[in-house]
């Protein structure tokens, strides 16, 4: 039985009573404990930053030339808090039932009350640190608006919030580095945990500059390591954000919960062709002000600009007339595969819908009008205001867009289309973010625990700092009090040199195979697969021939791959084709979670599993569950269940409208 | 969209190590797109690299949309190459015309060492940041967010600077090699906030003092660096830093 250790208690008493008492290491003992913190994004250099403070000693790894380029800096739009401002009624209560809302109630409640509370530290925090957020002409702080609330609460830095949030932690992670506290293993790569008597104590991980297999002793093992988006090959996932150090757990006993529990993102630029290497994600903060829409017509050939207003239909606004363009993403990314699917789409490809910022411009240029007292203004002096304001809102967002597509943004309508953007699915933790591999944790977006069956907006920065800064010091820290009678382990233990050289032989297997394909077009292929069968609509048939289709192409990649160059040098498409293997065999495991859900739920959405109005048709009586998968071996796994309990919400279809 | 292909001739800098010496390799590029970004014609060469049992060109990249600052290149004699404000991952082949030879080098300074190829370690910046590019407050430290009003055209100034991605183009487009707009965006993104008040003497001192101990060249004020920048930090950020240094070093204990 999967223990998912919740305190006992009412709800809103859970982690205060944990935190008074939890157990405590002493400041001597602090020092001698060693934690291995792998990923350096919002979780894992707060996480690195907050146990150094702390006097533990840290080792903290990232893939990246240096620990501020961790994929949370692309994050644009802003991190929720329940501050309640601007006066608007928000609360702690209303955060937790918003984000179990917004999750189609598949999260935990416990753990997602934790994560509200905590939303108010995590801003406190970050001013101290110095993040400029941005602010009010008074000097406080400002706030906008996210899909899935009504309530502003989303706190933000233009459009570069996840940049200015990382770097606050990344320089309260430098400061520990010259401390002392936390030495920095940049370019480094987790190829596996190395566990004895059952317990994570430490990691084998690859020098990627010389090749070198390393050998980490840590206590206990936090990774950090984000999410598994890049399976679809397109993502607005980093090129280099992978599923390996998760996948490495998974096959060393760690169960994977939800994995089909992925987010597409309603509003990102379109693919433009075959050479597409990533897609670009036009922040959701855009849908505060910009209105959706397709032309009425079908295989409408006009020009955006062309087409008059009664001829236009903005169908968020339509559908869902109590939240239009402000639905939460998983709503708006179907309700444009919908549109688009029944032949509405524009752009040559057809595959994409208007976001346009008229109407905002003119309303934006009235409102300056107004403010400044001018009488008598013409209308392109109104517009031209109006313009000023957007690009002081979203700026950055506007130049990006245009640099992308060639296009003006101020003047003609964005093209957008969903895109792979999350993944709510990872390693399965309990309220204490520990595995169930003891002493293995897992922090931020690789784990399962706070989104549910989707994330809303601006909820995976708090998640990320919430588990770094102020749940996993407390947690970690309740465990490593029983191990301060164990001494430090060699890395000459037999448990070590075993790790290290399965490690080393795969690598060399994958660097023997010598075939003709490269790593890259195998991606393309995996991702062509799961996108089409396993991404915004899936159903059984589908479901299961991508399953022996992944099956087949991992027998292909074996055996037909191409890995240049040598094994013990800077060598990045070895480091790429370790990560396609895994991304191979997690994407088997997506679809067979995908295949054993059968209901519709946040963002799984199975064709046979809808209401008669197309919204996702839950199935609370057999499904309310957290799926956490255990590895058997090649292509065998075995389902545990977490039942999923609501004493406080009570579950009803959501309604956005 | 309409586009064109273009067929392209690149020389490339090749270098297996930092212990080799490195050498221009001449490569032709066919049928590339116009809507391409730069980094994407690089991974067909690298496909075909691949393929034709040759090893792929090094570079580092990440992101892709210009925001973690992993990419570099020097491209035709610019860092970032031809356009204004951008990094190399967000630079489209719209910008080049069909026939154009295209020169790809990395970043050359003796603080950035060369990798392998076009990829240079960076870790200089890492450690100006140690030296005092933080804010000394633990977590759990904090007051309330709202409890410390900052003036909104302080609050501006202060993530104009912050939006620094670390890139390094500045010290690439300086002849000295300077890394002086690095340095002093951070030095202003702190100094104008009055959380930074506290550290601020040490911080700049100290952080002056490792840069120099990186072997970075100095500052003579040639502005190459903010023509480079991605990020359009202000030049007049190093002026702040010279202020900021000055008087830290007339008033320090």
């Amino acid at each position: 039985m999967l223990d998912s250790k919740i305190p006992a208690g009412k709800l809103e008493e859970k982690w205060v009573d944990y935190k008074g008492h939890c157990k405590l290491v002493n400041p001597a003992n602090k020092r001698k404990m060693e934690v291995i913190i792998v990923g350096t994004g919002l979780a894992g250099a707060s996480a690195a930053a907050a146990m150094g403070e702390l006097g533990y000693k840290v080792k903290a790894f990232c893939f990246q030339d240096s620990p501020r380029r961790a994929h949370s800096i692309a994050a644009q739009g802003g991190i929720n808090a329940a501050k309640n401002y601007q006066n608007d009624g928000d609360s702690v209560f209303r955060l937790f039932y918003d984000t179990i809302k917004g999750g189609d109630y598949r999260a935990r409640e416990a753990n997602v009350h934790r994560l509200a509370e905590v939303s108010t530290n995590i801003i406190d925090q970050c001013v101290a640190q110095g993040v400029p957020f941005a602010r009010e002409y008074g000097g406080l702080l400002s706030n906008r608006s996210f899909g899935g609330t009504q309530v502003q609460r989303t706190f933000y830095a233009a459009g570069q919030t996840g940049q200015q949030l990382l770097i606050g932690a990344y320089q309260a992670l430098e400061r520990q580095v010259a401390l002392g506290n936390v030495t920095m293993y940049s370019r480094h790569e987790m190829l596996d945990v190395v566990k004895i008597d059952g317990k994570a104590k430490g990691i084998i991980a690859r020098n990627l500059i010389t090749g070198e297999l390393e050998k980490h002793f840590g206590h206990a093992v936090l990774l950090c390591t984000g999410g598994y988006g890049n399976v679809f090959y397109l993502s607005t996932n980093a090129m280099g954000s992978n599923v390996t150090a998760a996948w490495k757990a998974h096959k060393q006993g760690a169960y994977f919960a939800n994995p089909c529990f992925t987010q597409i993102h309603p509003t990102c630029i379109p693919v433009s062709g075959d050479h597409q290497s990533k897609l670009t994600l036009m922040s959701e903060s855009l849908r505060n002000d910009g209105r959706i829409w397709v032309p009425k017509t079908k295989g409408e050939t006009r020009k955006a600009i062309d087409i008059p207003e009664e001829e236009r239909d903005y169908y968020l606004e339509r559908r869902y007339p109590a939240f239009g363009n402000l639905v939460p993403r998983d709503v708006a990314s179907r309700a444009a595969k919908e549109r688009c699917d029944a032949g509405y789409g524009v752009g040559t490809s057809k595959q994409a819908v208007y976001l346009d910022y008229a109407a905002a411009i003119e309303r934006y240029g009235k409102i300056e009008v107004s403010k400044q007292g001018l009488k008598d203004v013409a209308a392109e002096q109104i517009i031209a205001m109006g313009k000023q304001v957007v690009k002081e809102k979203y700026g950055n967002l506007f130049e990006m867009y245009a640099k992308i597509t060639g296009e003006n943004p101020y003047e003609v309508p964005m093209r957008i289309y969903p895109a792979v953007h999350y993944t709510m699915g990872g390693l399965w933790v309990d309220y204490e973010l520990q595995t169930n591999v003891p002493g293995l944790y897992a922090l931020g977006e690789a784990n399962f625990s706070d989104h549910g069956a989707n994330r809303l907006g601006a909820s995976a920065l708090m998640q990320g700092l919430a588990d770094g800064y102020f749940v996993a010091p407390y947690t970690v820290g309740n465990n490593l009090a029983d191990e301060i009678y164990n001494a430090a382990i060699p890395t000459t233990h037999p448990a070590f040199e075993a790790a290290a050289k399965a490690v080393a032989d795969r690598i060399a297997s994958l660097k023997n195979i010598n075939g003709k394909q490269s790593v890259e077009s195998f991606h393309k292929r995996l991702g062509k697969i799961i996108w089409d069968k396993c991404g915004m609509a899936r159903n059984k048939e589908g479901l299961t021939q991508a399953i022996a289709e992944v099956q087949a192409l991992k027998k292909e990649f074996w055996s037909d791959v191409r890995v240049p160059g040598e094994i013990n040098e800077y060598n990045p498409e070895l480091d790429k084709a370790n990560r396609v293997a895994d991304f191979i065999e997690l994407g088997e495991l997506m679809c067979v979670d995908a295949l054993n859900r059968e209901e519709s739920c946040g963002g799984h959405f199975r064709e046979e599993y809808q209401t008669p109005e197309g919204e996702a048709l839950r199935d609370d009586e057999n499904f309310m569950y957290v799926a956490a998968w255990e590895n058997k071996g090649d292509h065998e796994w075995q389902l545990h269940k977490e039942e999923l309990k609501y004493d406080v919400i009570k579950p009803s279809q959501r309604n956005y409208k | 969209m309409a586009h064109n292909n273009l067929n392209l001739k690149l020389k490339v800098w090749r270098q297996k190590n930092a212990n080799t010496t490195g050498a221009f390799v001449k490569y032709d590029v066919n049928d590339i797109s116009d809507e391409m970004s730069f980094l994407e014609m690089l991974d067909v060469l690298n496909e075909k690299l691949i393929v034709t049992g040759e090893e792929p060109i090094a570079f580092d990249h990440d992101c892709r949309e210009g925001i973690c600052g992993m990419c570099s290149l020097y491209i035709d004699g610019k860092p970032h190459g031809p356009w204004q404000a951008n990094t190399t991952c967000q630079l489209h082949m719209r910008a080049f015309k069909d026939g154009d030879t295209i020169t790809i080098e990395p970043w050359r300074s003796n603080a950035f060492p060369i990798v392998k190829d076009l990829t240079v370690d960076r870790g200089a910046f890492d450690r100006i940041i140690q030296a005092g590019g933080y804010i000394s407050v633990n977590t759990g430290n904090a007051v309330d967010g709202n409890s410390l009003p900052i003036e909104k055209a302080k609050a501006d100034a202060s993530f104009a600077a912050a939006m620094c991605i670390g890139c390094g183009a500045c010290v690439a487009a300086c002849k000295n090699s300077s890394a002086m707009l690095f340095l002093s965006a951070k030095v202003s993104h702190l100094a104008l906030l009055p959380q930074g008040e506290p550290e601020r003497k040490s911080r700049v001192l100290n952080m002056v003092a490792q840069m120099d101990k990186e072997g970075f060249g100095s500052c003579t004020n040639t502005g190459a660096c903010e023509a480079a920048c991605p990020k359009e930090i202000s030049i007049a950020n190093i002026a702040r830093l010279n202020k900021e240094y000055l008087g830290a070093s007339l008033t320090a204990e």
